[in-house]
């Protein structure tokens, strides 16, 4: 990839984060572009291609997950962002700022085993209309780690058959085989819910942890989907930029 | 001016599984409590407050569960103003 093909990503920095260098660790020597913390005083992030917000616990999940964070300044700003159209991924922690902050429906609850969630677990990919999937199919089955305790996803009927009807359900907790069923979701989540965007599918929120599984070394390569699906996304854009 | 104490109680709606309610609800019958038919867990906020009367406290703490103190998605709330 040549130099001018690199984009600016920004991994949002809240007290209690801690996937922030996992997340900086796979965008800037994995996929080779470039990445700046940003401190969640930040009130502008105007500049950056796609915004990060990483797994963690923020605020030591205070209130209730995500609720803090969601709150701080920089969140205005990545509202913003998101609004321009721009890719907003939320891993984990991320996911429930997001779900807290509005740009995503719904809600994150406990596990309904009550117990942290820490394995490997397969995916079906639900939708490609969106950003973040753009380099898969519908049906295919990804191997990717989740930690949680909090991971269990509710919304309304309503907001469900939203979600479905405009596909955003991007990612399904399911068996090898790629079957929904109850033992293969972690965590209790409505209809085995492992990942959603927004309606214009420029924001993604997800509990399981792409940036854990894009290296050989860690095991499992099939986190690499999701950022160069983004990466393909910017190229396609300053394309089209650039031709306007 | 007037100081309030104000008590908002967050529960989970009653269409949301609470499994850590139905956690606690075993470890009372295995403590012997079988007449217990149900458990619920939720959380209990108290602010103090100083402002003009106890409407407009009542007015800006339901402001204040709605954007902070309770997630309207999985919780209700309920407020209570003494002064």
């Amino acid at each position: 990839m040549s130099k001018s093909d690199m984009y600016k990503f920004g991994i949002v920095v809240f007290p209690g984060s801690n996937c922030d260098h996992d997340c900086y660790h796979a965008i800037k020597n994995v996929f080779g572009q470039q990445c700046e913390f940003l401190w969640h005083h930040e009130t502008d992030v105007g500049r950056f291609d796609c915004i990060v917000l990483p797994g963690g616990f923020s605020y030591g999940d205070y209130l209730r997950t995500g609720s803090i964070a969601s709150l701080s300044p920089i969140m205005k700003s990545v509202e913003k962002f998101a609004q321009a159209g721009k890719p907003v991924i939320g891993i984990c922690n991320g996911f429930q700022v997001l779900v807290e902050s509005g740009l995503l429906p719904g809600a994150l609850m406990k596990n309904s085993s009550l117990k942290f969630a820490c394995k490997w677990v397969h995916l079906r990919v639900e939708s490609t209309n969106n950003i973040f999937t753009e380099n898969m199919k519908v049906g295919d089955i990804l191997d990717i780690p989740v930690a949680h305790g909090e991971g269990n996803y509710f919304c309304t009927p309503n907001e469900l058959k939203a979600l479905n009807e405009n596909s955003q359900i991007v990612f399904r907790y399911c068996e090898k085989n790629g079957d929904l069923t109850p033992e293969s979701n972690p965590n209790g989540s409505i209809e085995n819910i492992a990942g959603i965007t927004n309606q214009a599918g420029n924001v993604l929120g997800m509990m399981p942890h792409p940036e854990r599984c894009s290296e050989e070394i860690l095991n499992g390569t099939q986190g690499r989907l999701i950022f160069e699906s983004i990466i393909s996304w910017l190229n396609l854009n300053k394309k089209e930029k650039d031709r306007a | 001016m007037k100081e309030f104490k104000v008590k908002v109680e967050v529960k989970l709606k009653p269409v949301v599984l609470d499994p850590q309610g139905k956690t606690v609800l075993t470890a009372l019958h295995n403590l012997g409590y079988e007449k217990v038919d149900d458990a619920r867990i939720g959380k209990l906020i108290e602010l103090k407050i100083t402002d003009e009367d106890a409407g407009k406290v009542k007015e800006r703490v339901n402001d204040m569960c709605m954007k902070l103190l309770a997630n309207p998605v999985i919780e209700d709330f309920v407020v209570n103003v003494e002064e």
